[in-house]
């Protein structure tokens, strides 16, 4: 069965998934979005082919711009703007897939990169701890495949608890297993390392390159993003992500159609948990340390906030949405009063929710309805923001 | 047959432990088990009142209320400034207003969110959710503003704030425990009483019910289906307030608490069954007594505890212990 | 269409591009003026301690009339969250993009450390800690280029050990929060109180966020003389609160943080059994000195907003360390070129009389310093307050041992020291 037959199956279904469609009230089923998420043309040709078309004016433009940011850019801009964005990012575009085309959102993507960090640190080398913990000082290129491994399964094992509820119970259910996880990590010392957790582990040096620096490491994280980026945008329309989008809009009938929901939910939590761990360990390398402090609700819920700042339609949103948030955390004690700028960025993020339900992009779509063109008007209407 | 074996199986696995562990405990130290136990059932008295709201407004909106936290916070500080308004403590009324002036400034703020907010946005329900995140993230940081990061700490009547004394004959010591959380152990078994009166003998309780087990038919059945969410939301909320003065004399409040009582509402819900109130009872006794005797008998992981117990239910009815099957 | 979003995304990318370009190079200040970045928690649990904080740091420039070795001193905030993720984070704001001359800060025991590890990858800045007092950011692994002007948590309660025996407190139980900063004050209690003969008879390490305690205050033996309690802020109250209710009337000893100010001066009614509770410190709200009377008229006659009655701990802290500071400008004249190499070197050597008593820094950059041991006691005008019963001049590291006792002994943790 094509991707277009998929489409044009699922598009009559009213959809199950527990998005906001559109501003208003509820929606009518004419309403409901295409799975193809607005990426326009994809269903007529073959797959890579509308990958190849996807390649346009904007993204050359996007890519140089990412490709000469460092060159222009302070030291500072290059690691702690650019460097936490794209690894953020990463984690976020997790979320974005197992939530945005999976239907499930789950919250424990942090977690998930804070385990395979906390892997990279204890298989890995890490400084002393008070507590007694110790690492094991395995090589990088040992650890890291170990913590990825790890993180995975873990992302899995969250899957086949999670899938078991559906919608709405999945964010609450991936929260209590995130704070669980939280506080055994700052219970256990002699594994994990307490509340001190972990610290100076460092980013390696290979081949003479010292990933530490800003350059080095910011160039390593929007190569790991753009190929995370590219995975999924390529997975979207693979058949697997067909039919997960088909899951999310209408289990009942991809059921009845033969395919195993349960087995395409836990697997999309796999694929997002091997992305999780990637973000997660540029985290660690970013951070140079990793304590419960770091997967705490706060980091948890700030990976929601950054996918749904974005929009978590395209992929492109996660990324969006870390910029911003990573501007916004640095910047607002300089713009705004200083003792309530926590105030304005809940502000922010509850009119960005309340106003527009896909976030930025989201946000970009209604001004682009407001001043563009007819043609425009009605392609919004049919449901793309890309 | 082989379902049976494995009930059986699992019956032994939990239940074993657990039994070599209670008669362990009492032959080892009676007076610190029975505290222990009796610990576990007040403080699962006071998760009950925080999640019972939180349970109730889940189960008709399916609206995930993450401000119920924010909920709780601010009904025991209104609570705490009515107290301290009516006479500083002195009177013999001033402890029992805050009751009743929690329940009432966390229901008019739960009002205006459902009638100013979420009346707009019904069905959609993840940006209910995300709405809930923005609120809670401003209300406690607005609540941080005026009462700033103090200690608030309340003055109950001077026989709530000793302990009963029970004599066990003369070669005995007397046992004594805190005769405030045995009131709190009543008094919610008695809210927990009003509020199933109120959802099975009055109207607009039977519209709640109804509206919990088809939202659709209520909506078709020509009643104002706002009002009763409204109501709903409103009185959720307002069990969040009472429960926030409750569990501020107890304790104290200060800012930190709402995320607390957040996390607690979800777990207790998550265990019981989404949207049943007598699940929430069960929950939250499961989990403050997993709470308690891990605090008491194993301190480094008694955290992990209530979390196990969490995945053991999800593991194995993933709707909750009394909660109804979801399709 | 196509264009229309190719354009608005170039705009973007280039408004991006400029920003950063533009806030990069505009920061740096003229050559008159050095910037002092302060750092302490104006986010989350421990947002009142930081702002207090910053009261203390401004102060500490008030008093010097804005002024250090012949130069304008300028003051920039940073804010954490008390974790140490975002400590370092603020940090490397204002290091590498606000380009300040000296950082002061963080407030709290793990975002020391980090702050400490990262100070090493810019050996050319000086690091000023803010008050955290956590034992291995100077003992473990020190960084050259940081310094610690005030003594650490378990300096804090080196000597009440001894004033707990002197009560006649031979067992004593221990409730304490499971992390760095009990352990280190729980250290520095038991180093010479198990030297000398006490026993601390049971330690219930309660996890961090506990706050119903009453299954850990029915497991108090009846026969212990005394409760050492180190928890602090709305924990202490918590726990005081339910030991009244279960009728447990045991004498308390305090940490640092459990008998400070904001315990003390919580809204409610105030309860007598306070009164007596023993605790440690490195300064105390009644020190009878000139220096002391002259700091708290100071921070009253600034005229924050929302300060307390007098200044907590963290100003206190963050006072000594802002000043340290600005003496090493007023050292070294100003002059902070050359990576700053004279003003470090001067720092090293600096010694000065702060409003608790003298000051000055050990081989490792860490103060030797004053501790109070201090009872709470009613004041006339019906307020509590912390009165100062002896002085313990001159704690260092360790803790009243030798340093091969000291050594042998190691940092603190859930099991070290220990005499049951």
């Amino acid at each position: 069965m094509s991707a277009a037959q998929w489409r044009r199956a699922m598009n009559t279904g009213a959809g199950r998934n527990a998005w906001a469609r559109g501003t208003g009230a509820p929606p009518a089923p004419s309403q409901s979005e295409t799975p193809s998420q607005g990426e326009e043309g994809a269903g007529v040709g073959g797959l890579l082919a509308g990958l190849f078309r996807q390649i346009g004016f904007r993204h050359v433009i996007v890519l140089a711009a990412v490709l000469i940011y460092p060159w222009v850019a302070t030291p500072f801009f290059i690691f702690q703007i650019g460097g936490q964005a794209l690894a953020l990012g990463l984690i976020a575009l997790s979320l974005t897939f197992v939530g945005g085309y999976g239907g499930m959102v789950s919250i424990a993507q942090m977690s998930i990169g804070g385990l395979a960090a906390y892997m990279v640190a204890i298989f890995g080398i890490a400084g002393e701890a008070q507590g007694g913990a110790s690492s094991l000082g395995w090589p990088w290129w040992i650890a890291v495949p170990i913590a990825i491994v790890i993180a995975t399964l873990f992302a899995t094992f969250v899957g086949w608890l999670s899938v078991r509820t559906e919608g709405i119970y999945t964010i609450m259910i991936t929260i209590a297993i995130g704070v669980s996880y939280f506080y055994l990590m700052q219970q256990n010392y002699s594994i994990f390392g307490g509340h001190e957790g972990f610290n100076e582990v460092n980013a390696p040096t290979v081949a003479g390159i010292d990933f530490r620096k800003p350059m080095p490491y910011y160039y390593l994280a929007l190569a790991l993003a753009l190929a995370g980026y590219f995975f999924i945008k390529y997975l979207l329309r693979a058949p697997f992500g067909v039919a997960l989008q088909g899951v999310r809009d209408n289990p009942r009938r991809m059921n009845a159609l033969g395919f195993d929901v349960t087995a395409h939910r836990i697997a999309a939590y796999t694929v997002a948990g091997f992305i999780a761990a990637i973000g997660g360990i540029l985290m660690l390398w970013y951070n140079g340390r990793i304590s419960p402090g770091s997967v705490d609700v706060g980091p948890m819920l700030n990976i929601l906030i950054i996918a749904v700042l974005g929009g978590m339609r395209h992929p492109i949103g996660a990324f969006i949405g870390a910029i911003v948030f990573v501007l916004v955390q640095n910047f607002a004690i300089d713009v705004i009063a200083r003792e309530r700028f926590n105030l304005v960025i809940g502000l922010v993020f509850l009119v960005i929710v309340l106003f527009s339900p896909d976030g930025l992009l989201g946000l970009w779509g209604y001004v682009r309805t407001r001043i563009g063109t007819r043609s425009v008007q009605s392609k919004m209407k049919s449901g793309g923001v890309g | 047959m082989n379902q049976r074996f494995w009930k059986w199986f699992w019956i032994v696995v939990i239940g074993v432990p657990l039994a070599v562990f209670a008669v362990w405990a009492i032959t080892a130290d009676p007076r610190r088990f029975v505290t222990t136990l009796l610990n576990g059932i007040t403080l699962g008295a006071l998760y009950f009142l925080v999640a019972s709201g939180f349970t109730l407004v889940f189960g008709l909106m399916r609206n995930v209320n993450l401000a119920h936290g924010s909920l709780y916070l601010l009904g025991a500080y209104m609570g705490w400034i009515v107290g301290d308004a009516f006479g500083d403590w002195n009177n013999w009324y001033s402890w029992l207003i805050t009751i009743p002036a929690g329940f009432l400034a966390a229901a008019l703020v739960g009002l205006v969110l459902q009638v100013g907010v979420f009346r707009f946005m019904q069905g959609q329900e993840l940006r209910q959710t995300m709405v809930t995140i923005g609120i809670s993230i401003v209300l406690a940081d607005l609540m941080l503003w005026w009462f700033g990061g103090e200690i608030y700490s309340f003055d109950p009547p001077k026989v709530l704030h000793v302990p009963l004394v029970i004599g066990l004959g003369q070669h005995l010591q007397p046992y004594k425990y805190p005769t405030y959380r045995l009131m709190l152990l009543v008094v919610s078994i008695l809210i927990g009483g009003v509020l199933w009166a109120f959802l099975n003998r009055t109207r607009i309780g039977m519209m709640i019910r109804a509206g919990v087990d088809d939202r659709n038919m209520l909506a078709a059945s020509g009643f104002n289906v706002q009002r009763v969410f409204a109501a709903t939301f409103g009185i959720g909320a307002g069990m969040a307030g009472m429960a926030g003065v409750l569990g501020a004399t107890q304790l104290s409040v200060s800012p930190g608490e709402d995320s607390r009582y957040l996390m607690v509402s979800l777990i207790v819900v998550i265990v019981g069954g989404m949207g049943s109130i007598p699940g929430a009872a069960v929950g939250a006794l499961l989990i403050a007594l997993g709470d308690q005797f891990g605090l008491a008998y194993a301190p480094t992981y008694g955290v992990v505890f209530t979390f196990l117990i969490m995945v053991l239910v999800l593991a194995f009815r993933p709707s909750g212990i009394l909660g109804r099957r979801m399709a | 269409m196509r264009r229309s979003r190719a354009a608005w995304l170039g705009t973007a990318v280039g408004g991006a591009l400029l920003l950063a370009m533009g806030a990069g190079y505009g920061a740096h200040a003229a050559g008159d003026t050095i910037t002092i970045g302060v750092l302490a928690t104006l986010e989350g649990p421990f947002a009142v301690p930081g702002q207090d904080s910053m009261r203390g740091a401004e102060l500490a420039i008030k008093n010097h009339n804005g002024m250090a070795g012949g130069k304008k001193i300028e003051m920039k905030q940073y804010s954490s969250d008390a974790t140490p993720d975002k400590a370092v984070a603020s940090t490397r704001k204002a290091v590498e993009q606000d380009k300040v001359d000296v950082m002061v800060g963080p407030l709290s025991g793990d975002e020391g450390i980090a702050v400490k590890n990262y100070s090493k990858t810019q050996p050319q800045m000086t690091f000023i800690n803010g008050s955290s007092g956590a034992q291995a950011t100077t003992l473990q692994d020190p960084s050259p280029n940081f310094f610690r002007f005030h003594s650490e948590g378990a300096q804090w309660m080196v000597g009440l050990g001894e004033h707990a025996l002197k009560k006649g407190y031979k067992k004593i139980f221990l409730v304490a929060e499971d992390y760095g900063f009990p352990y280190s004050q729980v250290q520095g209690f038991m180093a010479s109180y198990c030297a000398k003969g006490g026993h601390v008879v049971k330690k219930a390490w309660v996890p961090l966020g506990t706050k119903d305690y009453s299954s850990v205050i029915s497991t108090i033996p009846s026969d212990v003389d005394a409760l050492l309690i180190v928890l602090g802020g709305s924990d202490a109250v918590n726990f005081l609160n339910q030991m009244e209710q279960a009728g447990i009337d045991k004498p308390i000893i305090g940490g640092s943080i459990t008998v400070d100010q904001t315990v003390l001066n919580y809204k409610g009614k105030k309860r007598e059994s306070l009164l007596g509770t023993a605790s440690a410190g490195p300064m105390a709200d009644s020190i009878d000195t000139p220096e002391w009377k002259k700091f708290v008229a100071d921070y009253k006659a600034a005229g924050f907003k929302d300060a307390f009655p007098s200044p907590s701990l963290f100003a206190y802290l963050y006072y000594v360390s802002t000043e340290a500071a600005l003496l090493g400008i007023d050292a070294v004249k100003g002059d902070l070129s050359n990576n700053e190499t004279a003003y470090k070197a001067a720092l090293s050597k600096l010694e000065f009389d702060g409003p608790a008593g003298h000051i000055k820094l050990d081989a490792n950059r860490n103060a030797i310093a004053n501790t109070y041991i201090t009872e709470v006691a009613k004041a006339a005008d019906g307020s509590f307050y912390n009165k100062v019963v002896a002085t313990i001049p001159n704690v260092d590291e360790n803790l009243g041992l030798s340093p091969d006792e000291f050594k042998k002994m190691g940092l603190g943790n859930r099991d070290n020291p220990s005499c049951p």
